[in-house]
């Protein structure tokens, strides 16, 4: 579904990413990791096209992301993508939030767009705020609309950049949660989080990533059981030393 | 302190009369200034902020070039220079058959130099818009048009709210530089009033009480706009 | 268009420089008085005395809701009638400005004080200073910092007002221009000249702004 071959991208002379390949198969659940500034963030807005690269060939469904003539819009109408601060539409509220896209891109009529937004909203648990505006959410609630905005889209795959990293720590669970129903019901997942315990559960691979390298991209019981490179080893202790 | 003070003066003929002729131009003069401001500036002010280093290039010479010259000599470099610069038959029509070729030229003039800062005000507003929003708008799918026209704009309209106010009253301020073309506007008509009656103090006053009357107006309204357009859940304003 | 006719310019160029000359004394006596008179009424608006805070808040937004150019004719009126004595042109146009651009500078200080956050203040409290040590050392400094760039800002505008003397007649760069556009019956020469005058010294002093704003941002 999924794939990055050698990528390399360069900001100015700070190299962000060097030769990264990896891939997601349709179906699978591939969690990113690893410490601030390894370009993990950077590897995952590529798929998109959010952020350019420089060389290497990223493909989406049989889509050439890096290739300049492909039409990045309609292929991000088919990616759900979900981002550490929510970035819901402050000035609309949940309903709008979530029609917006389906009726100006899918061109969806206006009940349909409802109909799904609701089913939706009533899936993440929000019903009671489906016309409230974002800035009258908690954190967690605002990224459980957002997951909802993107999968209004019907997605062939989902995005995750830090989803919990921004929020209070008793609001990652309800965010985990619906990620880990997401999972479960077969969604192609690609995920940055340092969230092991939900890498545990639900990733079919782990992959670590240090100073734009690749590191190590393994099964997820061989990742957690064995890993192989040092620096896994410190940043795993570092990380789960609490 | 040797002064006759009559201010009865203020509400005999013709004077009374002179006074709101010149509210009226005053008025018309700045609202029509504004409407070009507004369109020009909100359109540079997209302008300079797309990803198109001639679009965005050309915008921003216009607002430098707008904003760093006095209007006072843009006023008359469109009323005294450009009718000269032109074609003859096109200097010939603007000099000799253009309706009401003072205020005409002074909406212009006005329009384009608060165009420059209106569109600093649009700039500054889209800019002020997190970048991770511009890609959620992306990753959701929406095109570059539809970026700008449902995320982007919307937000950065209400956001310039204050701002905008702020630039529309000094639009009725500066349409008083009409009067240096001959535009007889309120300020205009106070002077006269002081020069046909030599109660001064009465005249600038009046027309000091109409400005602030204005100004009060301008403000009220716009704090209507800015609570109609308030953003629930931000800032404490709204519900 | 008839052919562009340099020579005006070249010959005019002695009396336009006198004109120039005038425009840059009004306006650094202008900032200088205003200034002064502007940290007055910022002191008065921010202090604990409400009679004090009410006439100054009151001055302020009468002065910035009335066009320069009335204050001109209003101060061309008062000042002689106060003083009982003519004082010229000049001491009046830069009685006008003194008084007009006070209510602009004290509100761009108010606005520089108000921007340094709360938490600066509260730390200064928990570290022990007073009140005045707080200004003096945490508050002030930061402040200014922040209205460095506002200020050459409105130093800017306040260049391009002083051609509005033109409605006393005052000889400044704009009225000289337009007297020489006039007498000689060259209005396209003198106009656009005087605007490339103007711009070039705003655009140079708008790009030293830029500069500022890119240290303070740092």
């Amino acid at each position: 579904m999924i794939e990055i071959d050698n990528i390399s991208k360069k900001y100015g002379t700070f190299q962000v990413l060097r030769d990264c390949s990896t891939s997601v198969a349709k179906g699978e659940v591939v969690v990113i990791c690893g410490p601030s500034g390894s370009g993990k963030s950077t590897l995952i807005q590529c798929v998109n096209g959010l952020e350019p690269v420089q060389q290497g060939r990223i493909t989406v469904d049989g889509m050439n992301v890096t290739d300049k003539k492909t039409n990045l819009t309609q292929l991000r109408a088919r990616i759900g993508m979900v981002f550490q601060h929510f970035e819901l539409y402050p000035h609309m509220n949940v309903l709008e939030n979530l029609c917006l896209a389906q009726e100006k891109v899918l061109n969806r009529t206006r009940s349909e767009a409802v109909a799904k937004a609701e089913a939706l909203i009533e899936r993440v648990g929000l019903s009671d705020h489906i016309h409230k505006h974002p800035g009258q959410l908690s954190g967690g609630q605002q990224q459980r609309v957002a997951i909802a905005r993107s999968l209004a889209m019907d997605p062939i795959a989902m995005l995750f950049d830090e989803p919990t990293s921004a929020l209070d720590p008793e609001m990652i669970n309800e965010v985990l949660d619906v990620m880990v129903q997401l999972a479960t019901d077969g969604m192609t997942m690609m995920v940055v989080t340092h969230e092991m315990g939900f890498a545990r559960k639900v990733a079919d691979r782990v992959v670590f990533m240090d100073e734009g390298r690749i590191v190590e991209d393994r099964k997820t019981e061989d990742f957690f059981s064995d890993p192989e490179s040092p620096r896994l080893r410190d940043f795993l202790s570092k990380i789960l030393q609490y | 302190m040797n002064y006759n003070w009559n201010w009865a003066v203020l509400f005999q003929d013709p004077y009374l009369g002179w006074l709101i002729s010149g509210l009226g131009w005053t008025v018309s003069v700045s609202l029509c200034a504004w409407v070009v401001a507004f369109v020009i500036g909100a359109l540079i002010g997209v302008g300079r902020t797309v990803n198109n280093r001639l679009i965005s290039g050309l915008c921003t010479a216009y607002v430098e070039l707008f904003r760093n010259v006095p209007l006072l000599v843009q006023l008359f470099v469109w009323y005294f220079a450009i009718p000269e610069m032109v074609p003859d038959g096109v200097g010939h029509w603007m000099k000799r058959e253009m309706p009401m070729p003072e205020f005409t030229t002074t909406v212009i003039a006005l329009g384009l130099y608060t165009a420059s800062r209106v569109a600093e005000q649009v700039r500054a507003g889209i800019d002020s818009i997190p970048k991770g929003l511009k890609a959620a708008a992306k990753a959701n799918g929406l095109s570059g048009t539809q970026v700008y026209r449902y995320i982007l704009l919307p937000i950065s309209f209400r956001i310039i709210v204050p701002p905008l106010t702020s630039e529309f009253l000094t639009v009725f301020k500066n349409s008083s530089l009409a009067l240096t073309i001959g535009l007889l506007e309120l300020t205009a008509q106070s002077q006269q009033i002081a020069d046909y009656t030599y109660n001064s103090f009465e005249a600038f006053t009046a027309a000091t009480v109409i400005y602030i009357f204005i100004a009060l107006v301008v403000t009220g309204l716009m704090q209507i706009v800015e609570t109609r357009t308030a953003i629930p859940g931000q800032s404490g304003k709204g519900a | 268009m008839s052919g562009f006719d340099f020579s005006v310019i070249v010959s005019a160029l002695p009396f336009l420089w006198e004109g120039l000359q005038l425009s840059f004394l009004l306006t650094i006596l202008a900032i200088i008085g205003g200034l002064g008179f502007g940290v007055l009424l910022a002191l008065a608006r921010m202090s604990g005395f409400r009679l004090l805070s009410l006439v100054a808040a009151t001055y302020v937004n009468l002065i910035r809701s009335v066009p320069l150019i009335l204050v001109i004719f209003w101060f061309y009126f008062l000042v002689p009638l106060v003083l009982g004595r003519p004082v010229g042109g000049f001491y009046s146009a830069l009685i006008a400005f003194v008084m007009f651009e006070a209510a602009y500078y004290s509100e761009i200080m108010r606005a520089g004080i108000k921007s340094v956050a709360k938490g600066q203040v509260q730390a200064g409290k928990s570290t022990g200073l007073g009140y005045w040590r707080i200004q003096r050392h945490i508050v002030l400094p930061q402040a200014f910092r922040n209205m460095i760039p506002v200020l050459v800002t409105q130093a800017i505008i306040l260049f391009q007002d002083t051609s509005l003397v033109f409605v006393v007649s005052l000889r400044d760069f704009m009225t000289a221009s337009s007297i020489v556009a006039r007498t000689e019956g060259r209005l396209v020469e003198m106009y656009l000249f005087a605007a490339v005058v103007y711009f070039v010294i705003c655009f140079a002093g708008s790009l030293t702004v830029r500069r500022l704003q890119s240290k303070v941002a740092t």
